[in-house]
């Protein structure tokens, strides 16, 4: 495989790569060393850290700036130990063991000097925990309760040292809180790889920032929010707009209605306390009926109406390429994350003509709610507000873009992260997981198990080829694969491919016929598609289109910008790690098994959608100008 | 700035990388040479140098301001920094810098409206035993008193009066900060 440029640029974790990448006295080794901790004695492999050590054997060291999903930085010092022989104390979390050691965790010493170094961090912290989102699940307050905090050894900032950045529309930073544990950094620029964030100037003058220090809104993050999920303070946090959304909820003449993504539902159990990977979907909409929204629809139905549009926008660009010879972008790349929308427009503008145009479901489903839905209820869509429950930070910059109007108003008017969500319905006083289940509202109620799987990275993948093999070979997606289960495009590998050969076609079905007489010219052909998730990955599948390797030969690309896909997304509940993110894909993957349709095309909803409304068939003209948009070559350069 | 002008900055930026290979491993080097050849490094430069480097451009920013010997706003000709840690300090640092803003009528950060001469504090220099210390540009000055900092003054004025000139030639090819 050609896929290797940049590659010693990056200190990105294994997870996220696909050459695996040396750090120098960390290997694992099969050598095996004898560690004494706490006078509990263990036999590990050589190169393991001190804290993982530990971690094996059930004790507990503190931890800040050691995040699973990042690469060790070892500057918070807080999980100081001591380890025999040593005059200072040492960071467990950046301590290979090599050789047989004997460690203690909390010796007079140890705790003092971890007292101490959370004393220094107070006494910069400007804040209040009462007034600040993170109460209760921040790391930093967490941790002086564990200490025993109870005074401002070093005194406590009594007025803000920063300004906060509200610039934006995603993503609110607010310096005063930061503990300069540098995990977004890390996530930025390593796990991302886009690189927004880094520290400025040294010691007591340090201060996370952006190139130049500009606000965030006029740089080149791409609003995934990853840095959220991990920074273990409030000094990141998505913008909220719950304040304008409870407003619209008490306005009698405003009809409130709201969608949601699977990803929130399979998440937000962990905001009421249960493990990871319950997903509460039906619970759901009662708790927000009873939270006052007027509808309630399954952002599923509009996630079928994309595989529609874009599966049929690859068919036409196949066709145009292998039979009417015309030069035409291909592969042809997903464009529902707009996290992954964003990157390729700051960092790859010379391919936004391989995007889709199709609309992400998000926007699909404002459009289609301010128009086909305003009709069918007699509603004035000036009077209809639409909210989007979304994993995901970036859907708040989407929703906000300005193009996205083509029902005549603004397709979506917020776009709430699971979070927020968890936030309004606590308010409300639901206790979520005791709710009792209801379904969604009519006319989009029905939706199928391949909306569900757009959660998972290559979910749209999945989705987008149980229908292109259904309508194009006319055969049952179960004959090549069991229970329709597409394996190869799941898991959480950095890159995935998959080649399909098509060797026979069926007839063309009724959907497509104005747009294309027959499938004769598909027979025979390999279908090659490739799934990414993560835009560090991303970039690798970029330099290999570049390059000329073997994604350039794809026909089709699924990117998501968050690792994991919206499962893992910049509004989900936090903490994150490997393990809390397959125990949400499981509950996707089980969600989506679960449904007795499991093929976009086959969603009634949709069908009727495209009878009554949409009655020029997919990427027709009226499709066109309600589920298709244009994208905005931004470039990389700041000036 | 003109896009020729970049286009002309690039591609000198691009020679001068050649020479340390373009690994982010030669970051310093770079910013130490383009710091030496054009008296600060711009936040284009700054992309420039990542974009050869396949960084990003605000690991540059990181690094470069992480240094106080790398800058990146234009300053004066002459650099004068004035070593403020605590041997000097001893020594008398504070009548020695008085007698600097006096002369040159700026205060430590400034620079003179003739774009001459720029104060700095800087950290021990190294010369603790014949404090107080200070550095114009890479000259450095011991035993520094009230008396001297004039006759330093008017060694830069004089003295490198010629090396500023050629300094010059080179500094028509300074890059204007980009807005
Ligand atoms: S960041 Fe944590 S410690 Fe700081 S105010 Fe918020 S909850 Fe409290
Ligand atoms: S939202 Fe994403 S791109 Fe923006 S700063 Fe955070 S990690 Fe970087
Ligand atoms: S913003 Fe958060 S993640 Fe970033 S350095 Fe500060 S505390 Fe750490
Ligand atoms: S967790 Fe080990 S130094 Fe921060
Ligand atoms: S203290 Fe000034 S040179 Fe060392």
């Amino acid at each position: 495989m050609s896929i290797e440029l940049n590659k010693n640029t990056s200190r990105s974790p294994l997870s996220q790569r696909i050459q695996p990448m040396g750090i120098p006295g960390l290997e694992i080794t099969d050598k095996l060393v004898t560690v004494t901790i706490d006078d509990k004695e263990v036999t590990v492999p050589s190169g393991t850290t001190i804290l993982e050590v530990a971690k094996q054997i059930g004790i507990r060291i503190p931890t800040l700036c050691y995040h699973e999903d990042l690469c060790v930085a070892g500057v918070c010092r807080i999980c100081v130990v001591e380890v025999e022989g040593q005059r200072t104390l040492q960071t467990a979390c950046a301590y290979p063991v090599t050789e047989p050691i004997t460690v203690r965790t909390h010796t007079r010493k140890v705790r003092q000097a971890r007292r101490h170094i959370l004393d220094l961090m107070l006494s910069k912290h400007y804040g209040e925990c009462y007034a600040c989102f993170r109460n209760n699940n921040c790391e930093l307050q967490a941790l002086a309760k564990e200490y025993g905090v109870d005074f401002f050894r070093f005194g406590h900032p009594e007025k803000p040292r920063f300004k906060v950045d509200r610039s934006s529309h995603s993503l609110v930073r607010d310096m005063d809180k930061c503990i300069l544990c540098r995990r977004c950094i890390r996530t930025c620029i390593d796990l991302q790889e886009v690189g927004v964030l880094e520290v400025d100037k040294r010691s007591d003058q340090s201060k996370v920032i952006t190139f130049g220090d500009k606000p965030l809104g006029e740089v080149v993050c791409i609003n995934c929010g990853q840095c959220i999920n991990r920074c273990p303070t409030g000094a990141l946090r998505a913008n909220d707009p719950t304040e304008e959304v409870w407003a619209a909820i008490d306005d009698p003449t405003k009809h409130v209605v709201i969608q949601t993504a699977p990803s929130p539902r399979a998440g937000i159990g962990e905001c009421f306390g249960l493990e990871p990977g319950h997903p509460l979907t039906f619970e759901l909409n009662t708790a927000l009926r009873e939270c006052g929204f007027d509808k309630i629809f399954d952002t599923n139905f509009s996630a079928d109406l994309t595989i529609i549009e874009e599966g049929t926008e690859l068919l036409l660009r196949l066709h145009k390429a292998l039979v009417e010879k015309k030069a035409v972008a291909l592969p042809q790349f997903t464009s529902c994350s707009p996290g992954w929308v964003k990157y390729l427009e700051h960092f790859y503008p010379e391919y936004i003509p391989n995007l889709s145009s199709a609309k992400s479901p998000q926007q699909m489903f404002g459009a289609v709610i301010k128009t086909y839905y305003a009709q069918l209820n007699k509603i004035d869509p000036k009077d209809i507000v639409t909210v989007a429950l979304m994993p995901c930070s970036a859907k708040k910059f989407e929703c906000n873009r300005p193009e996205m109007c083509d029902s005549g108003w603004k397709d979506v008017d917020y776009g709430l992260t699971t979070r927020e969500m968890a936030q309004m319905i606590s308010e409300a006083g639901i206790d979520l997981p005791a709710m009792p289940k209801s379904d969604f509202d009519d006319p989009f109620g029905t939706a199928t198990g391949s909306g569900v799987i757009f959660g998972a990275t290559g979910g749209v993948m999945e989705a987008a080829l149980r229908t292109v093999i259904e309508l194009v070979c006319g055969i049952k997606v179960e004959d090549l694969f069991e229970h329709a289960d597409i394996i190869p495009v799941r898991g959480f590998e950095g890159i995935r491919f998959l080649e399909l050969p098509i060797k026979k076609v069926g007839p063309v079905p009724d959907l497509l016929k104005n747009l294309i007489p027959d499938w004769k010219w598909l027979e025979g052909a390999t279908l090659k598609v490739a799934a990414a998730h993560g835009t560090a990955n991303a970039k690798l599948v970029m330099e290999d289109i570049k390059a000329g390797g073997r994604c350039s030969e794809c026909h089709f690309i699924e990117f998501m910008a968050c690792p994991g896909g919206c499962l893992g997304g910049g509004g989900q509940p936090i903490p994150t790690s490997p393990s809390i993110r397959a125990a949400r894909a499981k509950a996707i993957y089980s969600e989506d098994a679960s449904y007795e349709i499991r093929k976009s095309h086959e969603n009634p909803a949709v069908v009727k959608l495209y009878t009554e409304f949409l009655t020029d068939g997919p990427c027709g003209h009226i499709s066109h100008k309600l589920l298709h948009t244009g994208y905005t070559p931004r470039g990389k350069y700041i000036v | 700035m003109l896009v020729s002008e970049r286009e002309q900055l690039r591609a000198n930026i691009e020679r001068q990388v050649k020479e340390f290979g373009n690994d982010r491993s030669a970051l310093i080097p770079v910013l130490q040479d383009v710091q030496h050849k054009y008296g600060h490094v711009s936040e284009y430069v700054m992309q420039v140098v990542a974009d050869i480097l396949h960084i990003h451009p605000v690991e540059v920013y990181g690094v470069a301001s992480f240094y106080s010997f790398i800058g990146h706003k234009q300053k004066g000709r002459f650099i004068i920094r004035l070593c403020r840690t605590i041997s000097c300090d001893m020594q008398g640092k504070d009548r020695v810098a008085r007698q600097l803003e006096n002369d040159l009528g700026i205060q430590f950060g400034e620079t003179t409206p003739d774009g001459n001469f720029t104060l700095e504090w800087a950290n021990c220099l190294g010369m603790c035993d014949q404090g107080p210390a200070l550095l114009v540009n890479e000259r450095i000055y011991t035993k520094v008193t009230p008396e001297t900092v004039h006759d330093i003054l008017e060694e830069c004025r004089t003295l490198f009066g010629v090396y500023a000139l050629q300094e010059k030639e080179t500094l028509c090819e300074l890059p204007t900060p980009v807005k």
